[in-house]
């Protein structure tokens, strides 16, 4: 089994053993069925319209918004388990006297950031993609709608996730815990924030706005994957139902293009080399 | 011909924390077989020295290497055992389940039969199964002796691993240390208990400020300081004088007519020698 399989495997082990799994399980029970409940009740409502606007679907609006906004809290849980599977990975465990024993075992420092990553990126990848299928799922039971796109909005939240991971894991090369929790945090936050500037921009006009925005998606990439998982959801849907959705929280989102892929790949890699280099130089 | 590297080989190692120094060009080696001690007060430059050697650290200057292969290099920890002194091991995991990870990382092929040989060797036959966040500090620090044999590594640097040992404990590392030795092993002990270091190491270096300021054996370092005699007339002290001279000083004292009740030869000890070098009362 080579090193970074070895720790990779021995991070999981340790998320099944401390339950971390059990909890966050328990907990995306709760969401799901609370997003279940609201799903419920909305299309109950939509039901009762009773003067349909003239060329507007008002499921495919109703299921948009409310798929968006799950789309937003999968992203989030998936930040915060990001978050508290690395914060502590390097610095947090050397002043904890775990990882020197490790690192004296014939692996390369390198080795072991790469197996912590893989863990941490596969769980919280296949975390998002299973809660986006469910939220999807429960979306289509009580509605009857589906998204235009599922297989690619369900990879790109993985990939968003997958930066978030590398960000976190990196941070904690130079941060105490503590402060690459927060860092990490804020930097979800800003990616968020700048998102929603460029959908007011957007709306209002603002090239600012829509400059500042563009320019945070490709320097937060998982803010850009985001954008790009909901335009994704809609992206065949045309006419006045397409203007409605538009007009909602989750509506402005457009998609970055082809180049987002490989432009997020080399960001992980980028993140990890950093990592890997300012590893390679710390004292433990 | 071909020479074998030192198991150990630290040649002018300095070692700066901002204006601080904490090694100012350390040399040491220790070969195949060798038990050496590494004695100095807090904050000399032991756990630096021992933590550049394992890779943990990167010197300012010079060089260490651990079996010919230079420091922090997955060769050099292939042959290199280390037991930190401030360590922690996941709490989660069973004291099985911890050496059969570092058997995994470390490439050992020993599998069960190994790991039940080195719970054994440091007493820890019956906590097998047991969780490490269930053990006793000293249990903790015996496991983590185990953990540093894992693969039979060529060269064992042990920082402190006696600290939290009780009397009995300690016994079974010393032995354990001796039978190392036996096998060809070459150990650096870092240890504040002189009483431990004389007993079981081949060579002591004291460390003081960042620097060796004194090497050599414990006999060589526990040199004579002189012969005690007492006669009817009462003590008389012959200082410098060793055991070989005893005899005279005996022959001349009755020869003078004095009658002679109890000679002693007086040995500074380590403890002597190290607060000597290290400036201290």
């Amino acid at each position: 089994m080579s090193g970074a399989r070895v720790i990779a495997v021995f991070a999981l082990r340790e998320s099944v053993r401390r339950r971390v799994f059990v909890v966050v399980g328990l907990l995306t029970i709760a969401f799901l069925a609370l997003y279940g409940l609201g799903t419920w009740q909305l299309f109950d409502s939509v039901g009762d319209f009773d003067e349909p606007i003239e060329g507007v679907d008002a499921r495919t609006v109703a299921g948009a918004t409310i798929l968006g906004l799950a789309m937003f809290a999968t992203l989030f849980l998936g930040c915060i388990l990001a978050v508290f599977l690395t914060l502590g990975a390097v610095r947090g465990d050397a002043e904890r006297g775990l990882l020197q024993p490790v690192l004296v075992r014939p692996l390369r420092r390198r080795t072991v950031l790469v197996g912590r990553f893989a863990g941490a990126a596969g769980v919280c990848a296949v975390y998002v993609v299973a809660v986006f299928v469910a939220a999807t799922v429960i979306t289509w039971v009580f509605s009857d709608w589906w998204p235009d796109r599922t297989v690619v909005p369900a990879l790109q939240l993985a990939a968003a996730v997958t930066v978030l991971t590398a960000l976190s894991l990196a941070g904690s090369v130079v941060l105490s815990s503590t402060a690459n929790g927060i860092a990490v945090f804020m930097l979800f936050g800003a990616g968020l924030v700048a998102g929603l500037l460029g959908q007011i921009g957007e709306a209002l006009g603002s090239r600012t706005l829509d400059d500042v925005a563009n320019v945070v998606s490709w320097v937060l990439p998982f803010e850009a994957l985001y954008q790009a998982a909901l335009a994704a959801i809609t992206v065949d849907t045309v006419g006045f139902t397409r203007l409605a959705i538009e007009l909602g929280p989750f509506g402005g989102a457009e998609g970055a293009g082809p180049l987002l892929w490989p432009y997020t790949l080399g960001y992980v890699l980028l993140t990890g080399a950093v990592a890997a280099a300012a590893f390679s130089r710390r004292d433990l | 011909m071909l020479t074998v590297p030192p198991a150990l080989e630290a040649r002018d190692l300095r070692k700066s924390y901002g204006s601080i120094d904490a090694l100012k060009g350390v040399s040491l080696e220790v070969s195949e077989g060798e038990l050496v001690g590494l004695l100095g007060p807090n904050g000399a430059g032991k756990s630096t020295l021992v933590k550049i050697a394992c890779g943990l650290v990167r010197p300012t200057r010079g060089t260490a290497a651990i079996a010919g292969a230079p420091a922090g290099e997955p060769e050099a920890h292939r042959s290199l055992g280390y037991l930190a002194e401030l360590f922690r091991f996941p709490d989660w995991l069973t004291a099985d389940e911890l050496l059969a990870m570092h058997q995994r990382l470390a490439a050992a092929d020993g599998g069960a039969a190994e790991r039940k040989r080195l719970l054994a060797a440091v007493g820890l036959t019956d906590a097998t199964d047991r969780r490490v966040g269930a053990m006793s500090k000293g249990m903790q620090q015996r496991l983590g002796i185990a953990q540093a044999m894992i693969g039979d590594p060529r060269v064992l640097l042990l920082d402190e691993p006696t600290s939290a040992l009780d009397p009995a404990g300690r016994r079974t590392v010393r032995r354990l240390l001796e039978d190392l030795r036996e096998r060809g092993v070459a150990v650096l002990l870092n240890s504040h208990l002189l009483s431990e270091v004389e007993l079981v190491c081949d060579r002591v270096a004291i460390i003081n400020r960042g620097e060796v300021v004194t090497a050599g054996t414990p006999d060589e370092l526990s040199r004579a300081s002189g012969v005690e005699v007492t006669t009817a007339n009462g003590t008389r002290m012959f200082e410098g004088a060793d055991r070989d001279e005893a005899p005279r000083i005996v022959r001349d004292l009755v020869a003078a007519g004095e009658e002679v009740f109890e000679v002693r030869v007086l040995r500074s000890t380590l403890e002597d020698a190290y607060l000597e070098a290290v400036g201290e009362e």
